[in-house]
């Protein structure tokens, strides 16, 4: 549905040049909720920018729905009109809601629709049907200014919708507001996503967000994507930073003479109770020190930190069994038990 | 001295008037320009902000009473007379242009970058970026501007009449200066104190309006503003 390839955007200012953007290749699927996760400055705003060309790349190439947007004219900051009409089809939400003071919120939802040039009745019936669908119906008269952020976000997705875009970009949607209302923003992203079949590409710095509803997700570092691809071929990368901070386990062994072992289920083979298989097959009592599952279409996907009596000389065919079923396996020395579950690897970036 | 007194009063109002409605016509599209050729604005364009940047200052460099006579040849060939309300109007336009310009400029900079950007995402061009934007959001504060501008040509008016603009800088300069008449010029200050206050009170009455939209107490104007809806609206059920 997205695809960049080699994207490329380099600021210039006072004869310094700043690379925001490193040759950013991205593909997103039709249909999916596809998460841009890093800190700030890894440069995902200005790749989301790009993805509507707010932001002009400064090389590569972008793609939505089959046509290659920076193929499209228009100078700086000016576009032309073939560029404006394939805007008007990507919705775009904003971490500050950028909805019109001097408007009511039928009003604030009609303005794609004036742009699109559609007469005054079919607009109000649009507009309105938009607020039910997010449930504002009956805030249609009231000015951005007496709703609140989580309000002002459904008006600003509505808004977005207007246009019937297949591709909804979001810029750190959920960014401003409170933990509730960002639960209930993303839930009506998920619903958004699931009853029209919109695509939804976010960008967030929040784990959280990307673990709550998205199908896929790319971690940028440095104007780079380091790792991108759905849930699943995420955990099922041995090393994956993302797959460890989606589903991140701790916990240390509760005594010497233990093997730790980290089992990551990432679909075909998680459809079975395998460690109780494993349990009952070789006889051995299990201790799970950690876990993060998820249920993804009926299959376990997610990380287990488990603990087995023994070295691990003595636990070389229990662990050959769980490799059998096909789960990836990682044996945690002690060390590594120390340190995994103290700090996660993006904060760690911070205390640099 | 009555009929002098409402003749000139008439005259003041008259040069406010019209000064007034062609500054906000000029000046407002002057002041757009300024804003959409700045660096990294929707329009940039250096020369063309350079250049009407450098004209605006040196019309508001001028003191007033040299632009009036410089612009003596010019103002009599636009209308015909270079004296009377008439001529003052032109020569007030010119001067007041300037001014509103930049205040216009100051009003539009105020505006949010991201509700201009907001626009351009829903596929926006430049006319919409003006007139759904940078126009109805600045609309305060461009309220503000022209109340500013013309108590700006209250003084300068009364310094038109003093040079043959008529009104009452006119009369105060010739009866209550020359003549010693320190009655009448009391009246007429007195009655230029009264315009310059109702105008300000009038400017800040619409912005208050303006910037309370939004908020509770304003709820009963937007139900009254939005009485045309209430006809039978086709609501179409959410899919």
């Amino acid at each position: 549905m997205i695809t960049t390839t080699g994207l490329t955007k380099v600021y210039r200012s006072g004869g310094r040049e700043v690379t925001a953007l490193d040759g950013v290749d991205l593909h997103v699927r039709e249909g999916e909720v596809y998460g841009v996760i890093g800190q700030s400055g890894a440069g995902k705003s200005t790749l989301i920018r790009c993805l509507n060309l707010l932001e002009r790349p400064t090389s590569g190439t972008v793609t939505v729905a089959g046509q290659d947007l920076t193929a499209l004219g228009g100078r700086g900051q000016r576009a032309n009109a073939a560029l404006r009409a394939a805007r008007s089809h990507i919705g775009m939400v904003f971490q500050h809601f950028n909805l019109l003071s001097s408007r009511t919120v039928q009003d604030n939802v009609e303005l794609p629709l004036e742009i699109l040039k559609v007469g005054r009745r079919d607009r109000a019936a649009k507009a309105l049907e938009l607020l039910d669908l997010v449930g504002l119906a009956d805030k249609a008269n009231a000015y951005p200014a007496q709703l609140s952020g989580g309000q002002k976000q459904r008006v600003g997705i509505a808004r977005a919708l207007a246009g019937d875009p297949k591709v909804l970009l979001s810029d750190e949607a959920t960014s401003a507001l409170d933990p509730e209302t960002t639960r209930s923003i993303l839930t009506l992203l998920r619903d958004l996503n699931q009853q029209l079949g919109l695509t939804v590409v976010l960008i967030t710095h929040e784990m959280d967000v990307v673990k709550t509803i998205c199908d896929s997700a790319a971690l940028m570092k440095g104007g780079r994507v380091v790792e991108q691809g759905t849930v699943a071929e995420l955990l099922a990368t041995p090393g994956s930073e993302l797959a460890r901070e989606l589903f991140p386990v701790g916990g240390e062994p509760s005594a010497e003479d233990r093997t730790v072992v980290d089992v990551t289920f990432h679909g075909a083979a998680a459809t079975r109770p395998v460690i109780s298989e494993l349990a009952r097959t070789y006889n051995v009592d299990i201790s799970i020190l950690g876990a993060a599952m998820d249920t993804i279409g009926g299959k376990q996907v997610g990380r287990m930190r488990i603990e087995l009596p023994g070295r691990f000389e003595d636990n070389v065919v229990p662990i050959g069994y769980l490799r059998e079923q096909g789960l990836q396996v990682d044996v945690v020395d002690g060390a590594a038990a120390d340190a995994a579950p103290a700090t996660t690897p993006l904060q760690k970036e911070d205390a640099k | 001295m009555q009929p002098l007194l409402s003749d000139a009063t008439l005259d003041t109002l008259f040069m406010l008037w019209w000064s007034a409605v062609y500054s906000v016509l000029i000046g407002i599209p002057v002041g757009v320009l300024l804003h959409l050729t700045d660096r990294g604005a929707l329009l940039q364009n250096v020369v063309v902000n350079k250049v009407l940047g450098a004209i605006a200052n040196i019309g508001r460099s001028f003191p007033f009473l040299i632009l009036i006579v410089v612009l003596m040849p010019f103002t009599r060939f636009l209308v015909g007379t270079a004296i009377g309300p008439t001529g003052a109007v032109v020569t007030l336009t010119i001067a007041a242009i300037p001014f509103f310009a930049r205040l216009v400029e100051a009003a539009l900079r105020e505006v949010d970058h991201g509700l201009v950007e907001a626009a351009q995402a829903m596929g926006g061009g430049t006319w919409t970026v003006i007139f759904k934007v940078l126009l109805p959001q600045a609309l305060p504060a461009l309220v503000a501007a022209v109340t500013t501008t013309v108590i700006t040509l209250i003084g300068y008016s009364a310094i038109a009449g003093a040079v043959g603009g008529g009104g009452l800088g006119a009369l105060a300069y010739n009866y209550g200066y020359l003549r010693y008449d320190t009655r009448l010029m009391i009246i007429t200050v007195a009655e230029l104190i009264l315009i310059v206050t109702v105008v300000q009170l009038l400017g800040d009455l619409i912005v208050r309006r303006l910037a309370a939209r939004g908020t509770r107490s304003s709820a009963l104007r937007v139900g009254l503003r939005r009485v045309r809806t209430e006809e039978p609206t086709p609501v179409t059920e959410a899919a």
